[in-house]
């Protein structure tokens, strides 16, 4: 192994050398390169190549974009600064060549494609969608819930007539379907090669996908460390458009000063997920820094209403009205992202996330607490995530240093990473704290079914109210086109700004930098999407 | 035999305390707050999917049956598989240790290197400005936090000077990871004869080496130039000096020799508390050690890699402790294992 010469591994970069049987790909830095190699940095772990198993944590989704296919895909549209966004809006063929609804719209039939392959030859058919479909559906945790979301919950809904039919049967007809199926979660995998790696007690092979990608997509995982690097290979024989780039490596670099100083010098092309301050710095030093602002996504101050004082809406007025909203996004978020206060007055319109019409107005605050049961203040901790401390941190004090002035004594509580899912979301048992929520299926109905919904994962505030719940329920799977649809959302939003259980701040942004890489799109599941990107064409 | 027995011993001595370890480590990451199903059942997991990852995980059994399993797991030699990186235990520590204890011990090489001789130098010639320069210089090193050094080198080499290669881990991308033999990279590149990667590896080791060194020189040439005087100042030397033996070997053949037992003492010491404390270190350069991957474990609460990790060092302790006790030996002969 140790006499292959470094020179005929660069060389073979992209050119069918067999890089996971050596004991380290030798890959080449894409300035000095020709081959189409980039180099991106992160600072999180990817900890497994299997979306559906346990534990599989965010970073990890993007194996299951780059390296597999699903039934249909978003597409992609230019933002108005040029750069690239997935496109909610289009739904178009991935390995379904096209499909029909049923008049009804519970009976889906997709023909598939019949020229497309998995990397080692064998040809997607229904069956290998059949029984992906199925391991999604069964496996239970993130995937199988995220199925549910678009009415898929059975093996017996999904059927392969033949090898390139496949149907899906639903309870009831839903928009949340065509596009659940686009997101990260179905994915299809060859079956024969899952099988055959399958044990009596692992059905579903989840130890195999785990360390090895077996699906027909743009790219495969030649080589994982966890906790170091992730290279992709390009797949040449991948049925789309070929990505620009071959090879992609993925640094994990935890430090989030060396991995400003390594992008800035140009030694990385792409550094993923920087902080806002590093965004506005490198920007201001003429880096490509793409910032986007994450569709149905909000950061917020949650009141919890089981305790006392924020049951009493004036309360929550109150304090909806002491937050100093601007100087807040100009410090934690430096201005990057979308302001969520000062809307008009009337909501008129079913953009979502759209703003409150709540501004800083210490008067009208102590108004509204003087109109409540508590006019003489009340003491409560404000909670912040240790892991988020870099925008919750400097929000909190803000606010805490506002309500003190009209009364409200507030200490801040920090609660570490592990700790803090269970104690916000799960127990729902924070007072007054920070929260931030995005929808993957970019509905108004859908944010408010999870975060307005009583019992609901992120209705972190325990928020109840029957309207809201009646309106959700009648919504959720309503096409947009229905006229019952547009009112119902307007009311919605009307509620959720009168009773204000979840004040908005601010639509944040994922920042992207790029020192030599183009093609660069951002996905509303905010990890890298290889497909598009390649080396700088200057 | 006559020598091995007492090491046995000694090893043996051992064991209550592994036990120990393995007792504590469970207990205490049991009550690390935070509930490792809820962390790990991903974004948008309801209750239902939480129980199922929290009856997969085995923690909606009673604490003792966890404890049996992990016992029983143990004797196979199976840690446990981390969540947080979703590969074994036993195979991540086997990986990131040789990376931590390689700059660990590159660093130590270093800082005695120079820390030895400077405090020699400082005691032979106490309040000039050799003493001087030596307080100065490593009052400087452990009053910067590792972190500050590390991005500051970073700054200054990297990014300004640009001789330092990216601060990405063990090896650059251009490079083979040498044939796994000790996992000590600059080894296994000596014995595969490869000098190109062995010098690949020894410019990314340059500069974290550097930040640790210069945070352990301190307590290293400070217990050397208090142990060299109080040797200069014995008997001993007096009677060496006045019976006309040369100053070299008055110097190095008895003073330094005596003073070397503290000194391993303090080396001893510093070696536990540095493979501890370059986490940061660790996070700075992107080494991939067991120091960040501890760190990540706990924020995480991820039960097995925690215990691995103590369990680990434990051992690697436990092994240091004898290595110091043998090398006391061989300094000194007259401190043997026998209890007096």
């Amino acid at each position: 192994m140790t006499t292959i010469s470094r020179r005929s591994i660069l060389k073979g970069a992209g050119a069918g050398i067999a890089a996971s049987s050596l004991p380290f790909s030798a890959l080449f830095p894409a300035h000095a390169a020709p081959g189409g190699v980039l180099v991106a940095v992160h600072g999180e772990t990817i900890n497994s190549l299997d979306l559906h198993r346990t534990g599989t944590n965010r970073p990890s989704y993007q194996i299951a974009v780059n390296c597999y296919d699903r039934l249909v895909a978003f597409g992609i549209k230019t933002l108005e600064d040029g750069s690239l966004s997935y496109d909610y809006a289009t739904i178009k063929p991935d390995i379904a060549e096209s499909w029909e609804v049923s008049e009804d719209g519970t009976v889906y039939t997709f023909k598939l494609r019949d020229d497309v392959t998995f990397q080692d030859g064998k040809p997607v058919t229904a069956h290998d969608v059949k029984w992906s479909f199925d391991r999604a559906v069964t496996v239970g945790g993130f995937p199988t819930v995220q199925m549910k979301a678009g009415g898929l919950d059975r093996p017996d809904q999904f059927e392969a007539l033949d090898d390139h039919t496949f149907v899906i049967t639903l309870d009831r007809a839903s928009k949340l379907t065509l596009p659940d199926l686009a997101v990260p979660v179905p994915f299809i995998l060859n079956s024969e090669v899952a099988k055959a790696n399958a044990t009596a007690d692992d059905p579903w092979a989840l130890e195999y996908v785990h360390n090895h990608t077996i699906g027909s997509g743009a790219f495969s995982v030649v080589r994982w460390d966890p906790g170091q690097q992730l290279v992709y290979e390009r797949n040449d024989n991948w049925h789309g458009d070929l990505p620009g780039v071959t090879r992609l490596i993925l640094r994990e670099v935890p430090s989030q000063a060396t991995r400003r100083a390594l992008i800035e010098r140009g030694d990385v092309q792409l550094s993923f997920n920087i902080p806002n301050k590093d965004a506005k710095e490198l920007e201001d030093k003429g880096l490509a820094v793409y910032s986007t602002p994450i569709e149905n996504s909000i950061h917020v101050v949650g009141l919890n209403t089981d305790f006392e004082p924020f049951t009493d809406p004036n309360v929550r007025k109150a304090i909806a009205y002491a937050i100093p909203y601007d100087e807040i996004f100009q410090t934690a978020a430096y201005g990057r992202g979308i302001p969520m206060w000062g809307g008009p007055q009337e909501v008129t319109s079913t953009e979502w996330p759209q703003p409150s019409p709540y501004v800083h107005d210490l008067d009208k605050a102590r108004e509204f607490l003087a109109q409540s049961g508590y006019a003489d203040g009340f003491e409560v901790p404000f909670s912040i995530d240790l892991n988020q401390a870099d925008w919750m941190e400097p929000t909190a004090l803000l606010i805490i240093e506002n309500l003190a002035k009209i009364g409200i004594t507030s200490t801040l509580e920090k609660i570490p990473g592990a700790n803090w899912r269970t104690a916000s979301l799960v127990e729902k048992r924070l007072a007054l704290h920070l929260e931030g929520f995005g929808g993957w299926l970019n509905y108004p109905d859908y944010y408010f079914f999870w975060a307005y919904q009583d019992g609901h994962l992120f209705n972190s505030s325990n928020y109840k109210n029957d309207e809201i719940e009646a309106l959700v329920e009648e919504t959720l799977f309503l096409p947009t086109s229905d006229p019952a649809w547009a009112p119902k959302i307007m009311r919605m939003f009307e509620i959720a700004f009168e009773d204000i259980p979840r004040i908005p701040l601010w639509q944040p942004a994922l920042n992207v930098a790029s020192n030599g890489a183009d093609g660069y799109a951002f996905w509303f599941h905010r990890q890298l999407d290889a497909r598009t990107l390649s080396p700088a064409s200057s | 035999m006559e020598r091995l027995r007492p090491i046995l011993v000694r090893v043996a001595q051992a064991i209550p305390v592994v036990i120990g370890v393995v007792v504590i480590s469970f207990v205490l990451t049991r009550a690390l707050p935070g509930d490792p199903a809820v962390y790990f059942a991903g974004a948008a997991a309801d209750e239902a999917s939480i129980a199922e990852v929290r009856a997969e995980l085995g923690l909606d059994q009673p604490l003792p049956v966890q404890f049996l399993y992990y016992v029983q797991d143990l004797a196979t030699g199976d840690l446990g598989r981390s969540l947080s990186t979703g590969q074994p235990v036993a195979a991540d520590l086997a990986r990131r240790l040789p990376a931590s204890l390689e700059l660990t011990l590159v660093a130590l090489l270093v800082s005695c290197l120079v820390a030895v001789p400077l405090g020699v130098l400082a005691a032979t010639r106490p309040g000039s400005w050799v003493d001087h320069l030596c307080r100065v210089l490593v009052t400087t090193g452990v009053s910067m936090p590792t972190f500050f050094t590390g991005i500051l080198l970073i700054y200054v080499f990297y990014y300004l000077l640009g001789w330092a290669p990216s601060p990405l881990g063990r090896l650059d991308f251009m490079y083979l990871e040498p044939d796994k033999v000790t996992g000590f990279f600059l080894f296994d590149a000596a014995l595969a004869r490869d000098g190109e990667t062995f010098m690949a590896a020894l410019k990314q080791l340059a500069l974290p080496a550097l930040t640790l060194a210069l945070f352990t020189m301190a307590p290293i040439a400070r217990m050397t130039r208090a142990a060299m005087l109080s040797a200069l100042s014995s008997d001993f030397i007096r009677t060496a000096r006045a019976a006309g033996l040369t100053r070299t070997k008055v110097l190095y053949g008895y003073a330094l020799r005596n003073a070397l037992l503290p000194v391993v003492t303090t080396l001893g010491m510093v070696f536990s508390f540095t493979l501890g404390a370059n986490v940061l270190v660790e996070k700075v350069f992107a080494w991939p050690g067991i120091g960040s991957y501890a760190v990540e474990a706990l924020v995480a609460s991820d039960y097995a890699a925690v215990q691995g990790f103590v369990l680990a060092m434990a051992l690697l302790f436990v092994a240091l402790n004898l290595v110091i006790d043998i090398v006391y030996a061989a300094i000194d002969p007259r401190i043997g294992f026998e209890s007096r």
